[in-house]
């Protein structure tokens, strides 16, 4: 233990602390802007600094250990200029656009310039512009709005390890970029979209794809369904202000409905009949008449792209089965359609995900089973809400409104595949109760649900011990990958979502300007996944083959699981895919530097 | 072995190779072939003397006779005359810059009269790449009375007890750093030799590994020794292609002799040196990211604590010092602590490399005394200011040091008075300026010099460096205000203060030293929009002389943007006001009729004053013989 000073409070801290950590233990608040807790802690914004008695420069002091006797002062007048003017330099080299900026009023460089009451630069000089890369169809890198705070490149490289980013160029026209400032989608990027979650300002944000479902609400000959990913429902309140991991579905399907949308189906029907199909062909590999085993899912799009970019060997042990949108989105254009009467051709299919990865799946090109694209276009949990405000609905007050039939009931297990280790235990429950019947034991599941990195499971089912894996990011998958790819571990199922938190934390997801961002989206990931396991207690069928609507689906037209038509509609390919390719034009290299009052016609 | 009559010590250093000491030293030793002198004269590769200016240099001994600016064409009469029949050839020795006297012996010349060298010793003395010559010098005896007689900590007590302080750049004490090193916790540990030289003029440790390799070498087994390390990196710039595979030879040549490797003179004690090349970035000179660099990293520094005393390479504690700092530990251990203190001044012992460059006679590289006075070192060393100019101001410290001004010709050169006077030791690069540079524009240099080098993790020294060279850029175009020198000093010193490592804490001084120090010569920028020195470009001024021009109208042809008026048989004249200063009409002008010369100054109320404007042309009137303006 250390003993310190802080703004003349007396503190004592374990060693290995540093001081900014040891003043959010006394409640005072030292801004951050490149601090990530545990993840990027590299004092390179400057804005924490902080006075060190006896020392003549002032310290960051997200990097500064605290040490015995340290007397510190943390909002002297002169920390306070000094912080403010560092404030001014990053502004100096920033774009003025915050009023048609993605992060408008939702951005911790905006928040911090408001905090230091800056209404004007000193120091006003060139800046850099570069052009904006938005040919994924997932997201937009807009680098002028770059602050080099480096949290992509860290979050990417440690916690996810892809490892897309890196420090491009020196001093002032260095950047966060791919390799030889490439385009994204030529990058083995995931498309998780975690980048996004963490930077402070919009220079990483989803493609905005709202216009194209405004067209379409717009367009009287077009039938509009939607599907709500499982997590939307406990997240979609909070950016209406409401507690964290608030389930709103009943005022959600209210606001879609106010909206315009035809028909509000839930996704999580698409994820009961993924189990459906996904644990028969765990089954089949079971008996030894399937695959290889381990067999690992294949409903997390990011997780997917992981491993056909860094584990092309693996590819036969992923899971044929489509993830729930795509299933959704080939039923809806094939059995709803013919249920309604409506020409495929006519409908347009929208989903709202947690996630930005999704944006990339509806997008692949082998996703038109049905004839035509599955899944037109594709909303985040931010992008519906941004059309629920402008929509003017008072989200809050909103009374609750049900899903549309036949695709809007779900079991409990279709709910839970938004949290961490949900769709093991889906599958785990159908699993069981076609090899042993009934209900698996409770503390079997308690084992796949936990909060930790990594978890694994034998279950006894009967005769049989079905050995499963749930790892809740790239990072964890890739340890586990190594660990199967060696042979040091064996297998029966293995469960990986792309996102820490999984769904619950995905890249889509509502993002908070605060402080301590980091942790702050686990504490979220964490009563998000509650209110999740809240909705699934309180449906009266827990397995996704006794979802009614699911056996009708089957009775009416896909036969049964594993059939022709259904590998036909709700099966897929998955190829090995180089790990940098060179299809962009964009054109990263090209730097400019502009002044912005000349830019602004300002200069005389 | 024969018995020479002459030892001709050829210099092999950077310097005088790229002025062609190759082809010298190649004339030489064929020339001693075909004259059958091989068994009565020693032609030697020596490192480097230090007098680069007058290379290729030759000395000859046992006259010590030194002969400056040698082309293979002289080497036949250096021969036949000097070493056949022993009579000095005079036109090739040094001539004094005062009295224009030839000066035979090369210890009267003053540029070495002046000098103690210790650490330069060997340099130009000893061929760097035989490793006897070296052991002839003592070399290597440090070592083996280090690991033979002498515990760790009693190593470390007498580097500590000689006072030695890195001579990197931040004067820390040597003594202390290793002791750090030594108590850190962790294994492996590691040595370090930091040889990535980077300030802009300064090469005195590319010159300590490329004349004297071994004695760096010996002072990293030492330290290695003494922190209870068995790895050894160097890490130096593939720019000096000469210092590494001088090290290198001398690297293998340790090892065949079995000092390096397994087993140190016959104790347990091991050491193994490598060797890690830079790509020649400033910042890794900074001990963090060039841990970084040799990691694989990009070289950026990271923020201390932990220091790397502590966790440095591979996370491990590490040793980090300087080439010139090394080269100082075999002397102190051989000849004592004492003796060592007994050099220098009160809190600064020993010498110092100063390496001498700009308007300055002698340039090259010495080494003094600490305390030794600027003007012992430009007006004796140095030689003085060449034409006649007047000193203005010496630069310390290059892009991270501040400048030394006439009132300061008489301080003591050492740590702590320099920094006292708002400049710094620096590596020691010595940079001296007369009265036809402009203030302005050196700190603009300077700052162009960090900007570019700047590594971008921190926000001051990445957007301050550069909003710092935008308004001196503003003010040497004659658009600053006085607002801008305001905001200059504002924000020299948020980047002093906030920045992340050692480059962006430095990098404002050259601003802060001269606005302190030449505040008005800004303020003529600024305010008379007038460059004293005739240094800034876009303040300078091109007029036609009347009395040379011939009306030919070929300038009026060149110039790119019609500035200049006339008619043929016409007198010409220049429009200040649409000129871009691009000198084209200069270089055209068979007649030499067009002088370019700094703007008069411009009275507040923008008139030109015209007892300037003669003033002026008078003060001129040397350069440009009759300078008529046309206003």
């Amino acid at each position: 233990m250390v003993k310190l000073v802080i703004d003349n409070l007396p503190i004592e801290v374990e060693a290995g602390t540093t001081v900014l950590e040891a003043a959010q233990e006394l409640g005072i608040d030292i801004p951050t802007l490149c601090y990530l807790k545990e993840v990027n802690v590299i004092a390179s914004c400057r804005i924490c600094l902080v006075e060190l008695e006896g020392h003549r420069n002032l310290v960051a002091a997200c990097a500064l250990p605290a040490a015995e006797g340290m007397v510190i002062r943390t909002h002297t007048p002169h920390v306070l200029y000094e912080r403010k003017k560092v404030l001014e330099l990053l502004l100096s080299d920033h774009p003025f656009d915050c009023l048609t900026c993605f992060r408008n009023l939702n951005c911790e460089l905006q928040t911090l310039a408001q905090e230091f009451n800056i209404h004007g630069l000193q120091w006003e000089g060139e800046r850099n512009v570069f052009a904006v890369d938005d040919l994924s169809p997932s997201l937009v890198r807009e680098p002028s709005k770059c602050i080099r705070c480096r949290r992509c490149i860290t979050v990417c490289r440690d916690v996810l390890t892809v490892s897309i980013y890196d420090m491009q160029g020196r001093g002032f026209d260095s950047v966060q970029g791919p390799a030889f400032n490439d385009s994204i989608q030529d990058t083995p990027c995931t498309t998780c979209g975690q980048c996004i979650l963490v930077c402070p300002t919009a220079a990483l944000h989803e493609k905005d794809d709202t216009d194209k479902v405004w067209t379409a609400l717009q367009n009287p000959d077009m039938h509009v369904v939607i599907q709500t990913a499982p997590s939307i429902r406990v997240s979609l309140g909070e950016e209406f202000g409401m507690p964290q991991g608030e389930l709103v579905e009943g005022k959600m399907i209210t606001a879609l409905n106010r909206m315009g949308f035809d028909k509000v189906f839930d996704d999580c029907f698409g994820a009961d009949v993924c189990i459906m199909e996904e644990s028969t062909e765990l089954l089949t590999r079971l008996q030894g008449n399937g695959g290889p085993l381990p067999q690992f899912t294949s409903c997390c799009p990011g997780w997917v792209k992981f491993c056909e970019n860094f584990y092309p060997e693996f590819m036969p042990h992923l899971s044929s089965t489509k993830s729930p949108q795509q299933i959704f989105g080939s039923l809806v254009k094939t059995y709803y359609a013919q249920i309604a009467g409506i020409s495929p051709d006519k409908i347009f299919s929208v989903s709202v995900m947690p996630c930005i990865a999704k944006k990339f799946e509806a997008a692949r090109e082998e996703h038109q089973d049905s004839g035509h694209r599955d899944v037109d276009a594709v909303l985040t949990t931010r992008e519906l809400a941004r059309m629920i405000r402008m929509s003017g609905i008072n989200f809050a007050d909103l009374p609750d409104g049900k899903f549309d039939s036949p695709m809007g009931y779900a079991s409990g297990a279709g709910v839970i595949f938004g949290a961490s280790g949900g769709v093991m235990e889906a599958a785990l429950r159908t699993l069981y109760d076609k090899l042993v019947g009934g209900e698996i034991p409770e503390e079997d599941l308690e084992k796949v649900r936990s909060f930790n990195e990594l978890r694994e499971a034998e279950i006894h089912m009967g005769e049989r011990t079905v050995r499963v894996a749930v790892a809740r990011n790239l990072g964890e998958a890739r340890k586990l990958c190594d660990r199967v790819r060696n042979k040091e571990a064996e297998y029966d199922f293995i469960e990986i979502m792309a996102c820490p938190g999984a769904c619950t934390g995905g890249g889509g997801q509502p993002i908070y300007s605060n402080l301590d961002k980091w942790s702050l989206q686990i504490d979220l990931r964490k009563s998000r996944a509650r209110g999740l396991f809240e909705a699934d207690s309180q449906k009266k069928h827990r397995k996704s083959h006794e979802n009614p609507y699911v056996h009708k689906l089957y009775e009416d037209f896909l036969g049964e699981p594993s059939s022709a038509r259904a590998h036909q509609l709700l099966h897929t390919e998955h190829k090995a895919r180089p790990l940098y390719t060179n299809r962009g034009d964009y054109a990263g290299d090209k730097v400019e530097h502009r002044h912005y009052r000349e830019e602004h016609n300002l200069l005389h | 072995m024969p018995h020479y009559r002459h030892h001709v010590l050829v210099c092999q250093g950077t310097g005088c190779l790229s002025s062609g000491s190759t082809g010298v030293l190649k004339a030489l030793e064929e020339q001693v072939q075909a004259q059958h002198l091989s068994d009565q004269v020693r032609v030697v590769k020596s490192g480097c003397f230090g007098f680069c200016m007058q290379g290729p240099v030759m000395i000859v001994y046992p006259e010590g006779v030194f002969y400056t600016q040698v082309t293979p064409q002289d080497v036949n009469e250096i021969v036949a005359s000097h070493l056949k029949n022993g009579k000095t050839v005079e036109r090739l020795l040094y001539s004094d810059p005062a009295t224009h006297k030839k000066v035979e012996d090369f210890g009267d010349i003053l540029f070495f009269k002046g000098q103690r060298r210790i650490v330069l010793d060997n340099c130009g003395s000893i061929n760097p790449e035989d490793i006897e010559e070296y052991i002839e010098r003592d070399g290597y005896f440090a070592l083996a009375k280090a690991v033979t007689k002498m515990t760790p900590q009693q190593v470390i007590d007498e580097i500590k007890n000689s006072g030695l302080r890195g001579r990197g750049g931040g004067g820390f004490s040597t003594g202390k750093k290793w002791e750090f090193a030594l108590g850190a916790k962790g294994e492996p540990k590691y040595v370090i030799c930091n040889a990535d030289e980077g300030d802009p003029g300064a090469f005195m440790d590319r010159s300590i590994l490329e004349g004297d390799p071994h004695s760096v070498i010996e002072a990293m087994m030492i330290a290695g020794y003494a922190i209870g390390s068995h790895q050894g990196y160097v890490y130096v710039r593939a720019e000096y292609p000469v210092a590494v595979s001088r090290l290198e030879i001398a690297l293998a040549q340790a090892r065949d002799k079995g000092i390096l490797g397994r087993k140190i003179f016959g104790t347990e004690f091991y050491f193994e040196v490598d060797i890690r090349l830079g790509a020649g970035a400033f910042v890794c000179g900074e001990e963090t990211s060039l841990i970084r660099s040799i990691q694989g990293l990009r070289g950026e520094p990271r923020p201390r604590p932990p220091f790397p005393a502590v966790e440095g390479l591979w996370g491990r504690p590490t040793l980090i010092n300087n080439v010139e700092t090394l080269a100082n530990i075999p002397r102190i251990i051989r000849q004592g602590a004492e003796w060592f203190a007994s050099i220098g001044t009160e809190r600064s012992k020993g010498t110092k490399v100063f390496a001498l460059a700009g308007k300055i006679h002698n340039t090259g590289l010495i080494e003094v005394p600490m305390g030794t006075s600027l003007r012992d070192v430009i007006f004796n060393l140095g030689g003085g200011i060449p034409d006649g100019k007047k000193f203005k101001v010496a630069q310390t410290g290059g892009p991270s040091g501040g400048c030394l001004t006439e009132e300061h010709l008489d301080i003591p050169l050492e740590y702590d008075t320099l920094t006292e006077v708002g400049s710094m030791m620096g590596s020691g690069g010595l940079i001296i300026m007369d009265e036809d540079s402009c203030i302005v524009d050196v700190a603009r240099f300077y700052l162009e010099f960090t900007r570019d080098e700047s590594c971008g993790k921190c926000t001051p020294c990445r957007i301050g460096t550069k909003r710092m060279l935008e308004i001196l850029t503003r003010i040497t175009e004659g658009k600053g205000t006085e607002k801008d020198l305001t905001d200059l000093r504002e924000l020299a010193q948020v980047v002093r203060e906030n920045s992340l490592c050692g480059l962006g804490v430095s990098a404002p001084n050259p601003v802060l030293s001269t606005l302190r120090y030449f505040e008005e010569e800004y303020l003529s920028h600024i305010r008379d929009k007038h460059c004293p020195a005739g240094v800034c470009e876009k303040l300078l001024s091109f007029t036609i002389k009347p009395d040379l021009c011939k009306a030919c109208g070929l300038c009026r042809k060149e110039c790119p943007v019609g500035a200049i008026k006339g008619a043929p048989k016409q007198l010409h004249s220049i429009e200040d006001e649409t000129c871009v200063k691009c000198g084209a009409c200069v270089s055209k002008c068979p007649f030499k009729a067009i002088a370019r010369g700094r703007k008069p100054k411009q009275t507040p109320e923008g008139h030109i004053d015209n007892t300037r404007v003669a003033a002026e042309a008078r003060s001129h009137a040397d350069s440009n013989n009759s300078v008529t303006t046309v206003h």
